[in-house]
């Protein structure tokens, strides 16, 4: 016997697609199937079932070898670290729920500590941008509704938000477009052919590292400027003609992704792009919105900018908040030998930083917070183990368009297990015991 | 004048932030008064006098008092923060924000800088013998108001983002930098002596950027007027004139709309 | 709970019509009781001192969406202004908007114990709850928007009130929400393709519907329901030279009704930020813009079921924004800086831009005057509120330089003669040189508790001193019989920013100026029963399934987590 869980939240990607349905045993211990989930939003639910899964933390010792330890005692090196250390990292919180950020928070406030999320390798540079210029956006279901232009630039949706495309941008119908797909022109950006790039009116295949000086050939086209032959190696008639396209729609998107926000001219990449959207706005109604990975990375920048106003790498250690990328980012702290310990959570950078950062890491007292085995919790001295948010308990998380939804428990961890919060409130206490906070 | 002279004798565990290390904080105390002031390593404070060790005392005002770091500061953070007269002679290398938010007096580096020296500087002078990071005269995150007034000369290199949102100052670079010169620039001028990578005077409003050697990719929003000679900083040559940011809001000031000028070098 | 005996104070409590006497306070269990009902109180020498209910703020933007938009968006807005964590205190920064933290901290620091979040774009309430949650000592409430959202519009066009009423419980119970906010009725969906309604007859795009209409239906729905608050309105043309004209065709819609309600609420339409709304001329220059104070109150003075609040102009460098999409799209060309947008589909938007109020320009001194005017004129205290529409017209902190240029005349002379540069101009053009009104403490009490709580129905809760109120006590240091404010502004302004002592639900959060606890904070929300209404369900589950981009199950906020200390007030509407 089954029963069936419905508007299950994906806690996968920034999507945070709300229409899944996770059939589990009458006990509400076992997932069987997941449905209409994309592929790897399904492996992520059914990932939680594996029979080979940790649940109880370990400690390495100097020649590698683990051994199993109890919470408390996880909770007591953690907690020590963090309060012995100068400038401790804790870093991470993007595949978590906002609870957990929250609380996390609170022992970097206690420790001071630098809190920083994975858009420090993703979309910092987005909110860098949106520093400088804004941002006019809106939420997914505008595109549904009204977009008749959408633009993917440097980000193939077909493969990293695999039910971007039918959810919110390319194929639904919506209220005043009732048409779907055939009232829609796609335009995408990016130097390869994609699956993406399989369904544009128009792919620009744009030379790489050469983005910055597209957007701004767009800006002079749509005032009617003069324009080199060729622009990062898209011919001038090309340029206009697309411009056209976006000024004569009447309500356009531009998504776009890390081929942009990690490539040559990063932030200033996306602010090009911005100004283009501001420039829109003075012909038709434009948006621009960027493709946030983790699910709940967009939430931690919203927690940390409503406790201390800045949306990643904060710098807490003076007992106040400050914020500089460059010099707050956790891989400049890490190559610049600026931090004694690092705390990670809810995310891989043991995968996703450069090899330089992770040595570092491998050096210093060290935990990671992580569900599963990673690269991470390879490198690190202590890997804790805990439920799955999304899967094994509910919370808040923050879509791509900043919206929060409330994530479900599907199913019930292990027997024993902690969650983030549970976990991240027990530090908190030690930490203030051992800080005579 | 009176002369502080501060001369490290232990490298900070982290890196140091030693905003401390001003005329304005400096003046009207005595060497051991100096010794007393906070540094910060992290979290932790600590005393001024536990890296360097202080002779001499302050003059009676910022104005008369002088600074000199008598060795390397590449682990020494905010030299010369906010500070609004007297100099600073740094002896070796310094660490990020030199004179960053400074309002006069002058600072002096004999080596290299690392990044954001002068951010939203006011007024004074920045003068580095070696090689400047990144976001020289730069805006503060999320600030449109940069560099406002002062110099700042670098006889080496420069990184990238140079007087990013620029409204008044120059900033002279002897060599090369990387990407982005004068972005968001709204006044002041920008002199490069060697080459500029590509992005130069992206979405520029107004403004000079004066560079002697090549642009290896130039924007599209910049268009060739004419060729004029200038003197620029004791040498007279010709340059090619472009205006831009096209692609940019400009303000009309008598009727004419106002560009940015780019000047490259024949 | 702690007794507490606040002694020998300067009282001001219009509801009881207490005026400045030298009385005694008692609080025990959380309330205000009798003195002889405390056993052994821990007393407060109050002598020499002003007791007031603690403060009550119908309108400001404090949490939230768009809210944190401007705080994550302007890192220079916490530059080099940040305070450290000191005991219990949390650290704190961010000066126009600040941190969650900061927020409730400065309200308490100000005396304040109740906020109004006055924009809640109901797709995103979990984050304004998430917010409200995290704002230490404060009670608060949110109201959802409106007047753009496509159930409202649809029904109204077919003047169906009892569905709007059914639709509106319904939000209000799934969002935990508290009344109705209408900003710029229909133009904000207008705005969805880029278009405005600039007058109360504008149609909407595709919904064939005017700002008018939508203006008296949510009226009819508000007193359908008997809602603790009436309809709150934000006008169309906001801050357009020439819109006093509009604004009085806004006022007008009230006309003809009256309030019904259980909570002794007697008005129906609450306006605000009035200052925005008040302009007349064609231009922001000194030659083409004046001042239409006079003639808008001219008109409110008549009335006895409106309501407004200020909006002061405080001339600091500040963050705009609103749920007033196209009109923060227009000064983003103003001013040139950075813009941010958030459309929200079926319910609303909202744009931020900051915004420098510059002394030195004639404008922003004849804002600064048009505010100020319309307290000077109005007549009925208990419906005029202080507020700058924080952080549009500037930062709530400025509300004790408010009542500075309230209470004395010196001080806005100073203004006119010393501070703004078109000091004359604005002397010409707008009222403010003629008035010679200084404001009263009692009318100060009525403008920043008494009124304010009326009109959001909480007179039984909050806005006097009266025995069973909550027992929320502000003690300022401020000598009524000591200070002359013609002679000494000054101590107005810094009495009223540092309360000596805040007592919150009985508690004490703030000594000697000092936040000492983190406080017991509550989340209000209203639960509004309506008869079954199987069209208003049906159509919701047709919206949720085509239009929205989250499912029905997934949009209401629920869990501990969200209102951790709910305060619900229950409406009956089934009858």
């Amino acid at each position: 016997m089954a029963k069936l869980v419905t508007d299950v939240v994906c806690p996968f990607c920034g999507t945070l697609c709300d229409d899944l349905e996770v059939s589990v045993t009458d006990d509400g211990k076992k997932i069987l199937d997941v449905y209409n989930a994309c592929a790897i939003g399904a492996e992520k639910f059914l990932h939680s079932q594996a029979s080979d899964r940790i649940t109880r933390p370990r400690m390495q010792d100097e020649d590698g070898n683990w051994k199993d330890v109890s919470y408390d005692e996880a909770v007591e090196y953690t907690a020590k670290i963090l309060a012995d250390a100068k400038k401790p990292l804790m870093y991470g919180w993007s595949s978590t729920n906002c609870e957990s950020q929250a609380v996390g928070t609170q022992i970097g406030e206690v420790t001071g500590a630098i809190m920083d999320n994975t858009a420090t390798v993703c979309h910092g540079t987005t909110l860098i941008a949106v520093q400088d210029v804004g941002i006019p956006s809106c939420t997914l279901g505008e595109v549904v509704n009204r977009a008749d232009r959408i633009v993917f630039w440097g980000c193939n949706p077909a493969h990293a938000h695999p039910r971007h495309m039918s959810r919110y941008s390319i194929y639904p119908r919506g209220f005043f477009t009732g048409k779907g797909q055939k009232s829609r022109k796609l335009v995408v950006i990016d130097p390869r052919c994609t699956d993406t790039s399989k369904l544009a009116d128009y792919h620009l295949q744009i030379e790489q590292g050469r983005d910055y000086e597209l957007f701004d050939a767009f800006r002079v086209a749509f005032k009617g400027e003069k324009l080199p032959d060729t622009v990062a190696g898209i011919p001038k008639k090309t340029i206009y003609e697309v411009a056209e396209t976006m000024k004569s729609g009447r309500f356009g998107i531009i998504f776009f992704g890390m081929g942009v926000t990690q490539s040559l001219s990063k932030n200033h990449n996306i602010d090009a792009a911005i100004s283009v959207t501001r420039d829109l706005n003075d012909y038709s109604k434009w948006s621009i919105m960027p493709m946030r990975g983790h699910y709940n990375v967009t939430g931690s920048g919203e927690v940390w900018g409503w406790l201390h106003g800045f949306p990643f790498a904060l710098d807490l250690s003076r007992g106040f908040a400050r914020y500089n990328p460059g010099d707050t980012t956790s891989n400049d702290l890490l190559r610049r030998d600026e931090v004694d310990a690092v705390f990670v959570l809810g995310s891989d950078p043991g995968a996703h930083f450069p090899f330089g950062s992770v040595k570092k890491i491998w050096g210093l007292p060290s935990v990671c917070i992580d569900p599963h085995i990673t690269p991470t919790s390879a490198v690190c001295k202590l890997h804790v183990p805990v439920a799955f948010v999304g899967v094994e308990t509910g919370g808040c998380a923050y879509r791509m368009d900043n919206v929060p939804i409330e994530c479900r428990k599907v199913v019930e961890p292990p027997e024993g297990m902690l969650t983030d919060e549970e976990f991240l409130k027990k530090v908190l206490t030690r930490v203030k015991e051992l800080k005579g906070a | 004048m009176a002369t502080v002279t501060l001369t490290p004798k232990k490298v900070p565990s982290l890196r140091l932030e030693a905003d401390n290390i001003t005329p304005d904080v400096f003046a009207g105390k005595s060497a051991a008064e100096i010794a007393g002031l906070h540094v910060f390593t992290g979290n932790t404070q600590e005393l001024l006098g536990d890296y360097f060790t202080v002779a001499g005392s302050a003059g009676a005002t910022a104005a008369e008092t002088s600074i000199v770091i008598d060795g390397d500061a590449s682990r020494v953070k905010y030299i010369g923060m906010k500070m609004s007269a007297g100099d600073i002679l740094v002896k070796g290398n310094a660490d990020m924000y030199v004179g960053a938010w400074m309002l006069g007096g002058k600072i002096t580096v004999k080596g290299s800088i690392d990044a954001f020296a002068g951010t939203g500087m006011t007024g004074g002078e920045i003068i580095v013998d070696g090689d400047a990071g990144n976001y020289l005269g730069a805006a503060y995150r999320g600030d449109w108001r940069g560099m406002q007034g002062g110099l700042i000369r670098v006889g080496g290199n420069a990184g990238s983002d140079i007087g990013t949102f620029m409204r008044g100052g120059e900033i002279i670079i002897g060599g090369n930098t990387d990407v982005h010169v004068g972005t968001h620039q709204e006044g002041g001028r920008i002199v490069v002596k060697g080459d500029c990578k590509s992005k130069v005077g992206g979405q520029m409003v107004e403004g000079e950027i004066i560079v002697f050697g090549d642009i290896e990719v130039m924007m599209p929003g910049f268009q060739y007027r004419n060729d004029v000679d200038l003197e620029v900083d004791g040498s007279e040559a010709t340059f090619a004139l472009y205006e831009g940011d096209v692609g940019e809001r400009h303000p009309k000031r008598k009727g004419d709309v106002v560009f940015g000028k780019l000047y490259l070098k024949y | 709970m702690a007794e507490y005996l606040i002694r020998n104070g300067f009282v001001y409590d219009p509801v009881l019509g207490i005026d400045g006497d030298k009385k005694d306070i008692a609080v025990k269990d959380g309330k205000i009781v009798e003195t002889t009902a405390l056993s052994k109180p821990t007393e407060i020498n109050a002598a020499g001192m002003t007791v007031m209910a603690a403060g009550v703020d119908v309108h400001a933007h404090v949490a939230g969406p768009k809210v944190c938009v401007g705080r994550n968006f302007r890192p220079e807005d916490k530059l080099f202004n940040s305070t450290p964590q000191a005991g219990i205190k949390r650290m704190e920064g961010g000066f126009s908007v600040p941190t969650t933290l900061r927020t409730g901290y400065n309200y308490a620091r100000m005396g304040y114990g109740f906020v109004m979040e006055a924009a809640m774009p109901p797709l995103f309430a979990r984050h304004v709850h998430e917010e409200i949650r995290d704002t230490p000592i404060i009670d608060e409430a949110a109201l959802p928007v409106f007047g753009n959202n496509w159930f409202v519009l649809e029904y109204l066009k077919n003047k169906e009130i009892e569905n709007t009423a059914a639709y509106i419980a319904w939000l209000l119970r799934v969002t935990k929400g508290f009344g109705i906010k209408n900003v710029n009725p229909g133009g904000t969906e207008a705005w969805g393709w880029g278009m405005n309604c600039e007058t109360v007859n504008d149609v909407v795009p595709y919904f064939e519907i005017t700002p008018a209409e939508i203006i008296r239906g949510l009226i009819e729905a508000n007193e359908y329901l008997g809602l603790p608050h009436c309809m709150h309105v934000h006008g169309n043309s906001l801050g357009e030279p020439g819109n006093y004209t509009v604004t009085l065709d806004t006022l007008k819609q009230a006309e003809g009704y009256t309030a019904k309600n259980d909570f002794g609420r007697d008005t129906v339409l609450h306006h605000t930020h009035l200052q925005f709304h008040s302009y007349g001329g064609t231009s922001y220059s000194s030659k083409g813009f004046e001042s239409k104070s006079k003639e808008v109150m001219d008109y409110v003075n008549k009335q006895d079921n409106i309501t407004f609040d200020l909006g002061v102009v405080t001339l600091d460098e500040t963050t705009t924004m609103t749920a007033d999409g196209p009109f923060e799209h227009h000064l983003s060309h103003m001013n040139h800086l950075k813009w941010a947008n958030v459309d929200v589909e079926l319910e609303t938007a909202a744009g931020v831009v900051p915004f420098i109020y510059n002394p030195k320009s004639y404008i922003a001194g004849a804002q600064w005057a048009v505010g100020i005017e319309l307290g000077l004129y109005a007549k009925d205290m208990m419906k005029t509120y202080i507020t700058t529409d924080h952080p549009n017209a500037g930062p709530f902190t400025r509300y004790p330089r408010v009542i500075k240029w309230l209470m004395s005349r010196a001080a806005r002379e100073h203004m006119l003669e010393k501070e703004l540069k078109y000091g004359d101009s604005i002397r010409n053009t707008c009222y403010i040189g003629e008035i010679d009104r200084e404001l009263t403490l009692f009318e100060i009490a009525q403008m920043t508790r008494a009124g304010p709580a009326k009109v959001l129905g909480l007179s039984h809760m909050f806005g006097s001193l009266r025995p069973g109120c909550e027992g929320d006590v502000a003690i300022y240091p401020y000598n009524p019989e000591a200070i002359d404010p013609s002679r000494d502004p000054e101590l107005i302004e810094r009495a009223f920013s540092t309360a000596q002592y805040l007592i919150k639900g009985g508690e004490m959060v703030v000594k000697e100026g000092d936040i000492v606890s983190n406080g017991s904070k509550r989340t209000f929300w209203v639960d509004c029963t309506t008869s079954e209404n199987p069209q208003v369900q049906r159509d919701i589950s047709e919206k949720f399934k085509r239009y929205y981009s989250v499912t029905e199950a997934n949009y209401e906020v629920s869990g501990h987590h969200y209102v951790p200390n709910p305060y619900v007030i229950e409406v009956d509407a089934s009858q």
